[in-house]
């Protein structure tokens, strides 16, 4: 039986060990971030948390590397958009 | 509360600060070993956490891995540790760690450090579309995680470390549309003397080239992805014939169609706590910064030991042999650390490196695939055409000026990606040749958060203590 | 090549300023550095021109003409992100807050700009600012500016003029007829001129000391914490009170008070510490601890965010914290522009239009007297 996580309301089935990142490639997703500055898509690019591409809000925490994140039942996990602290701006 | 003590700390769980570990644990010290991952074998023996066997059959050297973890079990082991920088003080080194949010502190007399490496990359148009991985990104993918990058791949770069990653890809069902050598690893033939004192290390690379026949998948040299294609993600690639300096053959483009490609260029060590600590450093023959190490695997910093690819990328068995070595030394044990045997196996794995370079090295010619907006630093997002306009107009002249001009590096991967490439781009523009100390100043080996920063007191992880 | 005029060691700010207005005074000016373009303390800087944290004296007018110039040559250069976006300086306890409404007032009577901010309206300014402060004092004529870009700029209009930039070129002693200096020596061949302008940032000892003269200019390192970027979380530069009086003490131990601002690129700054340490390349974790904590102290939405890089720099720091600017008189043909610690991005402006007054033979706008090299006996 496997496990499930929330991305942006869908539900995500992982094994157990599996990132957060490995779980969306594995049912098709390939980006989950637009950049800052040109608004490009990004997903996993180095896998081993030396890139930063894969950054993703997890659990209300912007900029988590997904590549490196284990994904746990129940987590909730969002796509971001630029900087990712979008709360901040007044 | 008191910091936990040990007669050595141990950076890295891989083969390098795996073997550290044991030989440390064997001389009789006390021993830390610290990882980020919540597994040990670091990038070459990856594997999802607790199952190793899952993935047993992509593995080389499994049995040497056992050993290894068995023999390093006495040590206090520290897992999802992620250290983010090392202090000297008088006789002694502060290991400072995150885990679960609070700061660890590890104290110690001697360290081992054995950070590893990760790929090489260079820019080509369409390089940061999703669905293009490092090749180590869809080898992680697949051992740790048990996840195909894609369904119909290219794999691409230089290197023997391209055939591994095609060979389980294929081996788990993915179409491997070609495995693209921009090099003529032919240049091995010639290179016989130093290659023929560890050939176990060629009958590796056939037992990769058997699996790649056995799947049809394609080896062709002196071949590169130059460009790939898509809007949101990558949906094919052009690759093209190369010349010996890799500009590309006209007339030879071709586009394939692939949902996933991966590609690597080499290795750069991870030198950012050797840097933290003031340990030298000099430019390898791959290009790469890496640390001098005496005989002893010892640094320029008395008591920083260091083994692997940050003393220079050579692979997984010359890791384990300099992390026995430096293991014992840093235990205490200089005169038993080293036999003369271990001696003339290091050097010929380093000869066998050196020639592994030599034949895999980057030719100049790649900067000719870029265009003008090709994006260089992924994380700020800056273009070659900037890069090149800070040393025509504003009076970069290399790596480091470059960067502070254009913020190519100055982002979240501080460099780490485009660094190199960063480099070579200014060097060529400026008419002077690439020099990787550029590259080199002390910094943080990771993010940090103030708050946890801010938090005088550091907080202890009194479970693992001895 | 024709012989230069002028020969400026260093292409940083300071080197930069002193080549552009030399050029334009009508000189031929080379500039020689052994690095690239502001590849020492300018590129570790985080580009302050500030009037704000000088008592009166004269750095303040020399702060005050260079403020005038710098926002003359974005007008005239462009390109160096010139951001006129004022300072603010807080204060956290009574004390503090005595102390600085004692400085406005003397500043305001030297000619500053500058406005009281009681603590219900700090907001406005900066609307994450933690709301235990007692109030602040707001100085519109601060600004900011990328360093590298402006040296870079700087030096590239001055080549549009008929300057030289040679970079990589390393002087290894200066050509001597006597006291007097006649050019420089480098890696490259000799260089002769009737003027030698020594621009070389912390090694301007070293350079002085190539024509038998004492000037000493020492490093006192400075860390800069960098986040993550972030929206325009921080709008103005703000600083603690307490700043001023760590900038104008002279202990060598280390001393801390925080100073954050924003880019436009996103990051957000921290600084400020001191310390004498020498050339001391390696990471002070105490040093980052205590920028941190303080950081909060004034932005306490900073907890959450990520620190990505922290570095270095040496700020050329003079015995008595005044720049070292003119002629010296015990070597003839020589001339300093150094030793503006902290302050030279923002003093740079000025010390290069005196700097090339001098040169020119004509009269100075401002009295160099206190800045003259050979005071330190």
């Amino acid at each position: 039986m496997m496990d499930i996580f929330i991305f942006d309301g869908r539900r995500i089935e992982f094994r157990p060990g599996q990132s957060v990142g490995a779980a969306l490639v594995n049912v098709g997703m390939r980006s989950w971030r637009r950049t800052r500055l040109t608004g490009r898509p990004r997903g996993i690019f180095c896998g081993i948390g030396v890139c930063f591409d894969c950054l993703v809000e997890i659990d209300g925490t912007p900029n988590q590397r997904a590549c490196l994140i284990p994904a746990r039942a129940g987590m909730v996990v969002r796509r971001q958009e630029g900087d990712g602290h979008g709360h901040l701006t007044v | 509360m008191a910091t936990s003590r040990y007669d050595v700390a141990v950076i890295g769980a891989g083969p390098g600060g795996l073997a550290g570990a044991a030989a440390a644990v064997r001389a009789g010290a006390s021993v830390a070993l610290i990882d980020s991952a919540s597994q040990p074998g670091g990038q070459y023996w990856r594997h999802p956490s607790g199952d190793y066997a899952a993935v047993a059959d992509l593995h080389q050297g499994t049995a040497a891995y056992r050993s290894l973890v068995r023999r390093a079990a006495p040590a206090a082991w520290f897992l999802q540790h992620q250290v983010w920088t090392i202090e000297r003080e008088k006789n002694s080194f502060v290991v400072r760690a995150m885990a679960d949010g609070v700061e660890v502190e590890i104290a110690a007399a001697a360290l081992v450090l054995a950070p590893g490496a990760f790929d090489r990359q260079v820019p080509f148009p369409g390089w940061d579309l999703p669905g293009v991985y490092t090749a180590g990104g869809a080898q992680a993918l697949l051992k740790g995680h048990q996840v195909l990058a894609g369904r119909r791949i290219a794999v691409g770069g230089t290197g023997p470390f391209l055939l591994p990653v095609a060979a389980g890809l294929s081996a788990r069902g993915a179409e491997v549309v070609g495995v693209f050598e921009a090099n003529s690893p032919r240049r091995w033939v010639r290179q016989a003397r130093s290659v023929l004192p560890v050939v176990g290390k060629l009958a590796e690379g056939a037992g990769y080239a058997a699996t790649l026949l056995r799947h049809r998948v394609p080896y062709r040299v002196r071949h590169a992805v130059v460009a790939a294609h898509g809007t949101d993600s990558l949906a094919a690639v052009t690759v093209a014939r190369l010349d010996a300096h890799w500009r590309v053959i006209a007339g030879s483009e071709r586009v394939i169609d692939c949902d996933a490609i991966a590609v690597g260029w080499g290795f750069t060590p991870q030198l950012e706590l050797p840097l933290a600590l003031g340990c030298e450093t000099r430019a390898d023959v791959d290009g790469s910064l890496v640390v001098c190490v005496d005989d002893l695997q010892q640094s320029s910093v008395e008591s920083v030991y260091v083994a692997g690819e940050a003393c220079g990328v050579g692979g997984a068995q010359l890791a384990v042999l300099e992390g026995s070595i430096a293991g014992r030394a840093a235990a205490g044990d200089a005169a038993r650390a080293i036999s003369s045997r271990q001696r003339r196996r290091r050097r010929a794995l380093r000869a066998f490196a050196a020639v592994m370079h030599e034949v895999h090295s980057l030719r100049d010619g790649w900067q000719s695939w870029l265009s003008d907006d090709t994006v260089v630093c992924r994380c700020e997002e800056v273009p070659a055409r900037e890069i090149r306009a800070a040393v025509g107009e504003l009076g970069a002249l290399d790596a480091r000026s470059a960067k502070r001009f254009t913020r190519a590096g100055m982002g979240w991967c501080q460099g780490r990606v485009c660094g190199h490439s960063t480099g070579r781009i200014a060097a060529t523009a400026a008419g002077r040749s690439f020099d990787p100390l550029g590259l080199a100043g002390p910094s943080i080996a990771s993010p940090v958060p103030l708050g946890l920063l801010a938090r005088a007191q550091a907080a202890h992880h009194l479970t693992t203590e001895r | 090549m024709t012989r230069p005029d002028v020969v400026v060691i260093g292409a940083g700010i300071v080197g930069a300023a002193c080549a552009w207005f030399a050029t334009r005074a009508g000189l031929r000016v080379t500039v020689v550095d052994r690095g690239a373009v502001a590849g020492g303390t300018t590129g570790a800087g985080e580009g302050n021109l500030l009037v704000s944290d000088k008592p009166p004296g004269p750095e303040l007018q020399l702060a005050q003409l260079s403020a005038r110039l710098w926002s003359e040559l974005a007008q005239e250069i462009r390109g160096f992100e010139y951001e006129p976006k004022g300072g603010l300086v807080v204060a956290a306890t009574p004390a503090s807050l005595d102390g600085l409404v004692a400085l406005a007032e003397a500043q305001r009577r030297a000619g500053v700009d500058v406005r009281a901010v009681a603590s219900d309206e700090l907001a406005d300014y900066e609307p994450w600012l933690s709301r235990k402060l007692l109030g602040g004092a707001f100085y519109p004529q601060d600004a900011q500016v990328q360093p590298m870009l402006a040296a870079a700029r700087l030096l590239r209009s001055a080549r549009m003029a008929g300057a030289e930039v040679r970079l990589g070129v390393e002087v290894g002693a200066l050509l001597r007829d006597g006291d007097r200096v006649t050019g420089v020596r480098t890696g490259t061949g000799d260089i002769a001129a009737a003027a030698v302008v020594n621009a070389a940032g912390v090694w301007g000892g070293e350079i002085a000391g190539m024509a038998g003269v004492k000037v000493p200019i020492l490093p006192r390192r400075g860390f800069i914490l960098v986040t993550e970027p972030l929206p325009p979380v921080v709008r103005h530069k703000v600083y603690a009170a307490e700043y001023v009086a760590d900038v104008a003490s002279s202990g060598a131990g280390l001393q801390t008070s925080p100073v954050v601002e924003g880019t436009p690129s996103g990051p957000v700054l921290i600084g400020s510490s001191r310390e004498r340490v020498g050339f001391d390349r390696t990471l002070s974790v105490p040093v980052l601890r205590a920028l941190a904590a303080q950081a909060i102290e004034l932005f306490p939405v900073l907890a959450e965010v990520v620190m990505i890089r922290a570095y270095h720099g040496f700020r050329p720091y003079c015995p008595d914290h005044l720049p070292v600017i003119g002629a010296d008189p015990r070597a003839p043909g020589l001339l300093h522009a150094g030793g503006h610690e902290g302050a030279g991005i923002g003093l740079a402006a000025a010390t290069g239009l005196l700097v090339a007054q001098v040169l020119s033979g004509g009269a100075t706008d401002m009295d160099l007297s206190p800045f003259r090299p050979e005071r330190f006996g």
